[in-house]
């Protein structure tokens, strides 16, 4: 177990490597120029900027500076926000697209599991009918859609009712929170919640149950212990690539809900051209990834002897 | 052992016995089994029903609704679905000269037409200036709360000495506008008891020129000034160009619906040669390939998606199609090269395989008659649901303004659009967002369909 | 039986639910601590109250950048001007008042400004004319790389210092004692007053800035202050709020006590549904929103913003655009009240007809009003003939297709669209829209890859020069090249005259040579749409300086 989990964060910091390569390369031959601004600067202007940022060296001396840069983890300084560190940007604004995210992914996952569940015990009744046509709606509409009419109705909300019970936008109360994550989560909520279903389905005819009925154990038991906890097995493997899903896809979110996330942030500095915050922003997403990936991967084969590797 | 000898009879045909009932169902292809289960599955039959529509929508459609999706209407910006569209012949728009206007108060000067609203007052002893507003409601209407001065959009502001007279020519609609002429006093103060108001009832117009280029005018009869003719129709409305939302839907289409199924087919096709190649080789040349498509899975797929997009740029008159497609294609490889990677490496160990293998069958003859078919189903069933995601990673990029260039359409692109007026003209989102949902809806079941029906084992239960 | 087993399972489902429910609300608790957030939302950020006088509103964008000599944009521009103050200011009415200086004296070759002695920093030390000194020295200083250091190319050797050539003490400002400023000029000049206003000439004291250690301008306790304002909190992209600096010399003119931007964000739906919750005290609307604000009975009010925009021609040899007359068939061709008025569809713009907007002031007029320009001609007979006059200059059978150069933003995408609709319904021409973020427009326009683009100019300085001169040829903002040896003349004297007359004579000659040979076609005057909360009063609205200004604002009581 430990050979195998030293192994697999060797990969990953190989991995990190090969994004942080990519993004240079390729930010390197965007076209455009991020020194340039709206009132034109004099030649000298340049170069000192261009001095500042390490620009005026050959290639493969700035790829050097920069790996080296992020081993001892310093992504430098931000191009539109000159005295501030992209180390900073990513601190500030990090915890916040993470507070979103993993209050989705629970949004989602719970939401899933006991929708899904709920479904699969009325099958074809009412309820379940009601239920997956929401779900059928939630696949299939984009998520800018929903973020804005969820903006909407709050709006109506709180003006039908003459006080703000949630805040339309903005940043700094749990309240804030819980109308994106919610609108964050939904997609994947949807996707669970049928998941959900169809694996409860197939439990309820498993072998193990019947077994357990005949043996006269407890209809509550049965259903926690047996159909509940097996049928949750295959909605948590993809768990872990649900959660890179939405930690990434806050863009959207971010942008409605006035969340300062660093989603949002990557988007301004893409338009802004800042090299360092984007690099930075992707070398640190990737990184969070990958090893997102593995932390998932290893906790995985704890819970669930079977599928431990090797 | 007997050793009798043979008789006769031992040489004769056997007599024909009676037929006996065999068993026997026609032989079923594998594909034909699994056309014979979609068939039984109403959604999935449905959704192929809804592609297939949407594919006609998309290519036929144009050709009967030949209008240019390009084509602005500026007479009829954001109308909705169904509007009226009766308009009158009037001069061509000409400079105003103010001539004196017979009468008292605030008064018209000509006849209010969509093409401008001239209006003229008298002076007022302590103005300074004169601010002009106009409105949607009576000034009986009642006011809401903290919302007694609101009297509409501040037109303009005009000063005496530019004579006491307004044009507005500002996005007028055929519809019943109060305009309110307000003294502003001193201190920039508006001396809202000393308003004037005037009621005034818009025609629609349009210019001889004008109707006449747009070809509403026929050949035939002599048109002239003052005659009624109806504006082009637009069954779906238009958007805030005045374009037809019809055509822009269709075109739209192609747009969507060629990056969502042009991409994910090409990245399917690259994931199957790249997997079957490395699960096929195995060993070290497996090992290394799918490290590095471990690599390509790393990359965060939407800031790759952006940087990927300002890599590429889009040059003056391009749609950005191709890059949007190159991208999805660099990105999206990896994941069908490790399924279908693992399906060959299962396969190949399958007994059938195997026997083929002792049978002395040639390597070419198992990669298309064992490993192929055997792979198709999965691979048909992954090419469907990428469909949807693809479609989504559009409509995603044009909304933080990262998709298609204008003035190419695309369904993203139009809800995008259409968000910002969601509350004025609901229908420039609804119209692209349905097309999205059921698109993406469609091409879901229809993954579902023909996951039951191409492999048993993927069966989900429903 | 099978009705015993559901319910059960339903109870279990109950539990579980109930369950999860529990867990939710300690996930949230936990969230909350660590991502540092308040449990119940802050009741002080409503639109405006009157007995704490504050009010909360929203911005577009997180300010770039805090440091004054450093700072190029509107938002970061906006806020600076609440919190810092020049040696002069700009009132209501745009008219120039005493700031830090109490009086000055400009003569031709230099100013002196005779600073108050009341003005403090915010830590209560006062302000001194070392302060101006430091922070103009620091603008231009190569190192800083200021991207705003021409506007204080009037004094004396700051270009030099600038580009390096001369170190940064000779330049031509000097504190005669704490508070006499004395400023030499380069040459002689008669507008410096109006440029003192301008946020690069902001003071900075030299042992803060240096005690920041490069970190001065990126948080709010990296700044010190001397204006109406103090900045008591920076929450980067989220967060910034403002309090009544209590050294603030004019501090009895100040009502407010706090100004709360609890938003920060560019879209005008979130923006328009922070106003209608309640939640900001205003909100600029866009043609999207300005339907529904009227259909909600808000008090609109409208103001002519002044930012002139328009197509600036690529006139380098090798483009098709250089040629006169298809220039004039572009120009003849755009009517630009119909943009205005069917494609733009807000109040308070204006059709554009010069470079010179009409808010500049001239001799003893609008400078628009002593040097008229004739209506805008649409006349597409007319451009259809420039055209083919054009097309037989240029030996052309056919015109290829034209590039027009374009911002991504929504609105520049949308009048390029129209742009090349009308260029091709009347004129039969091809236009080919490039649609490209800011900075890759930026290099575009400076290798003078395009035909045509999409240009506006915002005023810096109260003067028609700081539109005059964009279009001389040295000018390294004249990103297509337009040459007129005519036009360069009168630049020259618009710079160093001392006459006004004689200045507003050249500028209404460069208005005149601009419209002749076709340099640019004018689009529009920005105007900016927006409804306030009725109780809030003295709002400022300004063309230059801070825009919008609350520093003077209060709130009526109701």
């Amino acid at each position: 177990m430990w050979r195998y989990t030293l192994k697999r964060l060797i990969q990953g910091l190989i991995t990190v490597w090969f994004i942080a390569t990519t993004t240079f390369f390729v930010m390197h031959f965007v076209p455009g120029d991020p020194l340039s601004d709206a009132r034109a600067t004099s030649e000298q202007i340049r170069e000192n900027l261009e001095a500042r940022y390490g620009l005026d060296k050959p290639l493969y001396q700035q790829y050097y500076i920069y790996l080296r840069n992020i081993a001892s983890g310093d992504l430098g300084i931000s191009f539109t926000q000159q005295n501030r560190e992209v180390n900073d940007i990513i601190r500030e604004h990090f915890p916040v697209s993470a507070a979103l995210g993993v209050l989705a992914v629970v949004f989602a996952a719970l939401g899933g599991i006991l929708w899904g569940a709920l479904t699969a015990l009325f099958r074809n009744r009412m309820p379940d009918v009601v239920i997956m046509f929401l779900v059928v709606l939630g696949v299939s509409v984009p998520s800018f859609v929903f973020a804005a009419l969820g903006q909407l109705s709050l709006v109506t909300l709180n003006d039908w009712l003459g006080v703000s019970v949630l805040p339309v936008a903005g940043w700094g109360s749990v309240q804030h929170l819980l109308v994106p994550a919610l609108v964050l989560g939904l997609g994947t909520m949807a996707f669970l919640t049928r998941l959900m279903r169809s694996s409860m389905l197939e439990v309820t005819n498993a072998d193990y149950v019947r077994t357990a009925k005949a043996k006269g154990l407890n209809a509550t038991q049965i259903f926690i212990r047996h159909q509940l906890r097996n049928a949750i097995l295959p909605v948590i493997t993809v768990l872990g690539p649900a959660i890179a899903t939405i930690t990434t896809g806050g863009f959207v979110v971010e942008l409605v809900f006035a969340i300062p996330g660093l989603g949002r942030f990557f988007v301004q500095s893409v338009q802004q051209l800042d090299y360092t915050v984007i690099m930075g922003t992707t070398v640190f997403y990737g990184g969070f990834l990958v090893f997102m990936v593995i932390a998932v991967d290893l906790v995985y084969g704890l819970i669930d002897p079977r599928v431990r590797v090797e | 052992m007997s050793t009798a000898n043979p008789s006769e009879l031992d040489f004769s045909p056997a007599p024909e016995r009676a037929p006996q009932a065999r068993l026997v169902r026609p032989s079923l292809s594998y594909w034909q089994d699994a056309w014979r289960r979609l068939r039984l599955n109403p959604r999935a039959m449905i959704s192929l029903a809804i592609v297939v529509g949407l594919l006609v929508f998309t290519l036929v459609g144009p050709m009967l609704w030949r209008l240019d999706p390009a084509n602005q209407d500026l007479e009829q910006l954001s109308i909705p679905p169904g509007a009226a569209r009766t308009a009158h012949i009037v001069e061509p728009y000409t400079a105003w000269r103010r001539e004196a206007t017979p009468g008292t108060g605030l008064r018209l000067a000509s006849e209010a037409t969509t093409q401008s609203v001239r209006l003229v007052w008298d002076a007022h002893p302590s103005a300074r200036a004169f601010e002009v507003f106009r409105d949607i409601y009576p000034p009986t209407h009642p006011p809401t709360q903290s919302t007694q001065d609101a009297l509409g959009i501040p037109l303009g502001e005009i000063s005496p000495q530019d004579g006491l007279a307004f044009e507005d020519r500002l996005a007028l609609e055929p519809i019943t506008y109060y305009y309110h002429v307000v003294p502003v006093g001193a201190g920039n103060r508006l001396l809202s008891d000393a308003r004037e108001t005037i009621e005034v009832e818009v025609t629609r117009a349009i210019t001889l020129e004008e109707a006449t280029q747009r070809g509403l005018v026929s050949t035939g009869k002599k048109t002239q000034v003052g005659d009624e003719v109806e504006l082009a129709w637009h069954p779906l409305g238009t958007d805030y160009l005045g374009r037809d939302m019809l055509a822009r839907l269709m075109y739209g289409a192609r747009v969507s619906l060629f990056i969502g199924i042009v991409a994910p087919f090409l990245y399917v096709l690259l994931g199957v040669a790249y997997g079957s190649l490395a699960g096929f080789v195995g060993g070290a040349t497996d090992q290394t390939l799918m490290r590095f498509a471990d690599f390509v899975v790393a990359l965060p797929f939407l800031l790759f998606m952006i940087l990927f997009k300002v890599l590429f740029g889009i040059g003056p008159g391009e749609s950005g199609i191709i890059p949007m497609l190159i991208a999805l294609v660099i990105l999206g490889w990896p994941a069908t090269a490790r399924l279908v990677r693992g399906q060959i490496l299962q396969i190949r160990e399958e007994s059938y395989v195997s026997a083929a293998r002792l049978m002395g069958s040639p390597t070419g003859y198992l990669i298309a008659r064992h490993m192929i078919p055997n792979t198709l189903g999965v691979i048909l069933v992954t090419l469907t649901f990428a469909i949807p995601s693809a479609i989504f990673t559009e409509a995603f990029l044009s909304f933080i303004g990262m998709g298609v260039a204008p003035p190419t359409p695309s369904w993203g692109s139009m809800s995008n659009e259409g968000i910002k007026t969601m509350l004025v003209s609901p229908h420039e989102l609804i119209l692209p967002a349905i097309f999205i949902s059921v698109t993406v809806l469609a091409f879901n079941l229809l993954g579902d369909g023909l996951r039951d029906a191409l492999d048993a084992r993927m069966r989900s239960v429903e | 039986m099978a009705d015993r087993t559901f319910w059960q399972s339903m109870w279990a489902l109950t539990m579980l639910a109930a369950a999860a429910l529990g867990g939710l609300l300690l996930l949230m608790l936990i969230i909350a601590y660590f991502a540092d957030l308040t449990i119940v939302d802050d009741a002080s950020s409503a639109a405006v109250d009157y007995e704490s006088r504050s009010i909360s509103i929203v911005i577009s964008e997180e300010p770039p950048q805090m440091d004054s000599t450093r700072a190029t944009d509107a938002v970061s521009g906006m806020l600076l001007g609440h919190l810092m103050e020049g040696l002069l200011r700009y009132d209501g009415e745009g008219n120039l008042q005493p700031g830090v200086a109490e009086s000055w004296t400009v003569t031709p070759e230099g100013a002196v400004f005779k600073l108050r002695d009341d003005a403090r920093w915010s830590d209560g030390e006062p302000v001194t004319a070392h302060d101006f000194v430091f922070s103009w020295r620091t603008a231009l200083a190569p190192e800083t790389a200021s991207l705003y250091a021409f506007i204080m190319y009037p004094v004396k050797h700051a270009e030099a210092i600038n580009l390096g050539d001369m170190p940064s003490d000779q330049l031509g400002v000097v504190a005669e004692d704490d508070l006499t400023l004395r400023v030499e000029f380069e040459r002689p000049l008669a507008f410096f007053d109006r440029l003192v206003a301008f946020t690069t000439y902001y003071p900075i004291r030299e042992d803060f800035y240096l005690a920041r250690d490069g970190r001065y301008g990126a948080d709010a306790e990296d700044l010190l202050f001397n204006g109406a304002f103090v900045m008591t909190k920076w929450v980067h992209g989220a967060e910034v709020a403002l309090e009544k600096n209590p050294y603030y010399w004019n501090k009895d003119s100040i009502w407010l006590e706090r100004i709360n931007i609890p938003f920060i964000t560019p879209d005008s739906n979130t923006q328009l549904n922070l106003f209608k919750d309640g939640k900001v005290a205003m909100v600029q609307l866009s043609p999207d929103t300005l339907k529904n604000a009227v259909q909600n009975r808000w008090p609109i009010r409208r103001f002519a913003e002044g930012t002139v925009f328009f197509i600036e021609f690529n006139h380098r040899p090798e483009r098709l655009t250089r040629n006169l007359n298809l220039r004039k068939a572009l120009y003849y061709a755009t009517d630009t009240a119909e943009l205005v008025y069917r494609v733009i569809k807000l109040p308070g713009f204006l059709p554009g007809a010069s470079l010179f907007p009409t808010w500049l002031r001239g001799e003893h007029d609008y400078l628009r009003r002593e040097y008229p320009v004739p209506a805008h001609p649409v006349n597409v007979t007319r451009a259809r003939e420039h055209l083919e006059l054009a097309r037989q200059e240029l030996g052309l059978d056919e015109f290829p297709p034209l590039v027009l150069l374009v911002g991504d933003t929504p609105t520049s995408l949308k009048q390029a669209e129209y742009f090349q609709n009308t260029f091709k319904r009347h004129l039969g021409l091809e236009v080919r829209i490039d649609a490209q973020i800011f900075k890759q427009r930026l290099e575009k326009m400076t290798l003078g890859q395009f035909d045509m683009v999409a240009a506006g100019w915002a005023p810096d300085f109260d003067d028609p020069l700081t539109y005059g001169d964009l279009f001389a040829s040295w000018n390294k903002n004249n990103r297509g090249y337009f040459r007129s040896d005519a036009l360069d003349a009168q630049v020259r004297i618009a710079q160093g005259s001392l006459n006004q007359n004689e200045r507003m004579r050249a500028f209404g000659e460069i208005q005149r040579i601009l419209l002749e040979e076709v340099a640019i076609i004018p689009n529009y005057e920005r105007g900016r749409v927006f409804v306030a909360d009725p109780s809030l009063e003295g709002l400022i609205r300004r063309t230059i300086g801070p825009d919008p200004d609350y520093s003077r604002a209060r709130i009526r009581e109701d």
